[in-house]
């Protein structure tokens, strides 16, 4: 995905640089472009957004995968031919965008009350409304292992990731300071409150690097979300870090004998997002409506482990879509089971300090 | 001087001397092979040298700051970063901001001072956003907002991105930047990336350019003597990987050498190695290595085959028939005959590996990543377009300083690409 991604931005790039508006396609009124991370995720959208969607208001949905960031966006509005939509985003990017004024203004009085009559400012889970996005699913970066591998103990906490005098064996890791930083502060001892107010020294950051020291060798390093359910199936990593809706979904789906470590999981939003200036503005702001109601973010939960933004969906969550016998609800990374130990990305710790702690990460990683 | 002198009494049948005739005709024929070319100009132009112009421009050109808080540069313009500046400065910041935020260039402004120093962002929001609601005194209000405005360096940054145009971006593309009184200096050891890469790119381009040279050279060599019926064989195998999609085959790369993969498989299998102790063979710089001079090989062996082939065997069985021994006649005859087409072939494969990109990106994972990819990455996800164009114009003064190189050595009228 990240090649057929890269070519897309070189074009886009292309046509931002050359000036031209060659490279752009003139759609019709009746599609809709939507932008999401690909593979078992888009399907979930597909499945409880796009058809429905289609289905009633009979504009067709074109569904495009992208690995987030805001590079296309930027290319897209400063080329002035938007033929993004909306899209999938996450908070640190909507945040972003919002500021540098890459998306859209969101009208929140529009979002439908919940199912249960409530007001949609109270019906949404606290923080996932935003002046530019509205959020659809909480998800979560976890790390997962395959049971198959190990004959005696099991990896339990956050701390025995990093451990590989316990757990000899390769680990995998998002090539990304994200997360990997909070997960190794929490390995060395720090509560979750503590996680950002540490990130933001030199101390704090030399700490982390430090645990992340200790794995550095043993590590195979991932960028799409698909990478690693599929390290772990090859057996390439021991245990890798994930996205918990892809473990579950190879697990579920296809039978892997995958099993999620919950334990110090870092949890984040995903948003619908309009770039500044889309072709297709009325309609992306109907299927945002559309498809952040009660019902469609409920059914979406029945196709992946990710928690809805809604309150009102969650007693509405059912069984997983081919498999009536497996109840979704103790798999979404807001159970209660699952959330004793978790901790909040933070989009502002990120807008402020990436730039930063990406040098330090490339440097470290080059060494 | 005889022929010119008949030519000029010749005219043709309408009476035009020959020689005036014979310009005009030429000059149409030149003014239709230009119009020919102009086609290929524009889009080179338009697809090529004007996005590469305009890139390298952005390296250079950094408006945000000098635009967005005029009344703060010039308040700055003779302080001299010994202490911190005085209280107009400070109302010049606060009236710069509000305006910004008015205009909703904030967050780029914000953005773009963020790149210097980590954490200015929130520094540059948060004052904006209280910045109307101000009064004088303004210094103590809004060191008391952030202490990054208590800091030299934060005021020396933007005095600095004042001017519209800069060479900041080349100074970070090479590890340094500028301290409070203006001085480069090396940023600190966990820091430094680039001049780092820029070494690993030249290091690991050379190494895939040596090795499609000790790969290339007895295949073409082979293609180029062997009766046509079996060269054109051998050819098709050379040019059958050429053909196949780049990605195909940097992905098959990962299927033969990854740990559990086919190579290591057999390995175990012959017991070679035990199945502790596979080998890391992809994903690193030797994986990189690999993919890298299979994919470019072709680029190898056809500039040195399309030289080979003009080169007469009979040259060879002269040197032997005059009591050379074959060694001999090889290196003193043969060799210096290919040496336009190891020239044309080495610059190919060399200067495709400095640029390389998707291969490294794929198999190259912590330390077979080159500088390419660090370009991807400014593009794609810190959005530093400035950064990238000037880590892009290195890399292209590199490039051309090679060649001027290689012209001086070789010759570039010697190149011979087939």
């Amino acid at each position: 995905m990240t090649f057929k991604k890269n070519f897309k931005t070189l074009a886009a790039v292309g046509a931002l640089l050359a000036g031209t508006m060659a490279f752009g396609s003139t759609q019709a009124a009746d599609s809709l472009t939507v932008v999401s991370w690909g593979g078992a995720y888009t399907k979930s959208q597909v499945e409880a957004y796009h058809k429905p969607f289609s289905k009633k208001t009979g504009i067709e949905i074109k569904s495009e995968n992208y690995n987030g960031g805001l590079a296309e966006i930027k290319a897209q509005v400063e080329a002035k031919n938007v033929t993004w939509d909306i899209v999938d985003l996450e908070l640190s990017d909507v945040v972003r965008g919002c500021d540098e004024g890459l998306l859209e203004k969101i009208d929140l009085t529009k979002l439908p009350a919940g199912a249960d009559g409530k007001a949609a400012k109270d019906d949404f889970l606290p923080g996932t409304l935003h002046d530019c996005a509205v959020a659809t699913i909480v998800w979560s970066t976890v790390y997962a292992y395959d049971k198959t591998k190990f004959k005696g103990a099991k990896p339990t906490t956050i701390a025995d990731f990093f451990d590989l005098k316990k757990f000899p064996g390769k680990r995998g890791l998002r090539k990304n300071p994200k997360v990997n930083l909070e997960f190794a502060l929490m390995a060395d001892g720090v509560a979750p409150g503590d996680v950002y107010k540490q990130l933001a020294t030199k101390a704090g950051q030399d700490r982390a690097f430090k645990v992340l020291d200790k794995i550095k060798g043993s590590t195979v390093w991932w960028e799409a979300g698909a990478q690693p359910p599929q390290l772990l199936a090859d057996g390439e990593v021991l245990m890798t870090t994930a996205y918990n809706g892809r473990i579950f979904n190879a697990a579920a789906a296809e039978g892997k004998p995958f099993e999620i470590v919950w334990d110090g999981q870092v949890w984040d939003l995903d948003l619908w997002g309009i770039p500044k200036g889309a072709k297709n503005k009325k309609a992306a702001m109907d299927f945002l409506l559309f498809s952040t109601a009660t019902e469609q973010l409920a059914a979406q939960a029945s196709w992946i482990s990710y928690g809805p933004a809604r309150s009102s969906s969650i007693p509405k969550i059912g069984s997983y879509a081919t498999k009536p016998e497996l109840k979704m609800g103790p798999h979404m990374p807001t159970a209660p089971a699952n959330f004793k130990k978790a901790l909040q990305n933070s989009p502002s710790f990120w807008a402020d300090y990436q730039d930063e702690l990406n040098q330090k990460f490339n440097s470290w990683l080059a060494k | 001087m005889s022929d010119a002198a008949t030519m000029e009494r010749l005219e043709t049948a309408d009476g035009t001397p020959l020689k005036v005739a014979l310009t005009r005709a030429l000059r149409r024929k030149r003014i239709r092979a230009v119009l020919l070319v102009m086609p290929l100009f524009a889009f080179l132009f338009i697809t090529f040298l004007y996005p590469i112009g305009l890139m390298l421009f952005r390296s250079v050109d950094d408006p945000l700051v000098s635009e967005n808080m005029p009344k703060t540069v010039a308040a700055l313009r003779d302080w001299k970063a010994a202490e911190l500046p005085g209280e107009e400065a400070f109302a010049a910041l606060a009236a710069d901001l509000e305006d910004a935020r008015k205009s909703g260039n904030m967050g780029r402004l914000a953005t773009r001072l963020n790149y210097e120093t980590g954490g200015l962002r929130s520094t540059i929001t948060r004052t904006a956003r209280r910045a109307g609601k101000l009064e004088a005194p303004y210094k103590p209000q809004i060191l008391e907002i952030s202490e990054d405005w208590g800091k030299l360096e934060t005021w020396a940054t933007i005095k600095r991105l004042g001017d519209r145009f800069t060479a900041v971006q080349y100074v970070a593309a090479l590890d340094r930047k500028y301290d409070a009184q203006a001085n480069i200096v090396q940023l600190p050891e966990d820091q430094r990336i680039y001049v780092t890469l820029f070494m690993r790119t030249m290091w690991m381009s050379i190494v895939v350019t040596v090795s499609c040279l000790l790969l290339g050279f007895p295949i073409a060599y082979m293609l180029a003597s062997l009766p046509l019926k079996h060269s054109n064989l051998l050819m098709i195998l050379v040019l059958l990987p050429f053909w196949t999609s780049l990605l195909v085959r940097t992905t098959s790369w990962i299927v033969l050498l990854q740990t559990q993969g086919v190579l290591n498989d057999i390995m175990v299998f012959l017991h070679l190695i035990d199945d502790k102790g596979r080998v890391q063979l992809i994903f690193n710089a030797t994986g990189t290595v690999i993919a890298m001079t299979q994919i470019l090989l072709p680029f190898m062996v056809l500039p040195l085959y399309s030289v080979m082939k003009t080169i007469s065997p009979s040259y060879m069985r002269a040197a032997q028939s005059l009591g050379a021994h074959r060694f001999l006649a090889y290196g003193r005859v043969y060799l210096p005959q290919t040496l336009p087409g190891i020239g044309a072939g080495c610059l190919l494969v060399f200067i495709l590996a400095i640029g390389y990109y998707i291969t490294p990106a794929l198999v190259g994972g912590q330390d077979g990543q080159m500088i390419s990819n660090m370009i991807a990455f400014h593009m794609q996800k810190s959005l530093n377009w400035g950064l990238a164009a000037a880590l892009g114009g290195i890399l292209l003064a590199g490039v051309i300083v090679l060649y001027w190189v290689y012209n001086k050595i070789v010759g570039v009228e010697r190149l011979k690409l087939g």
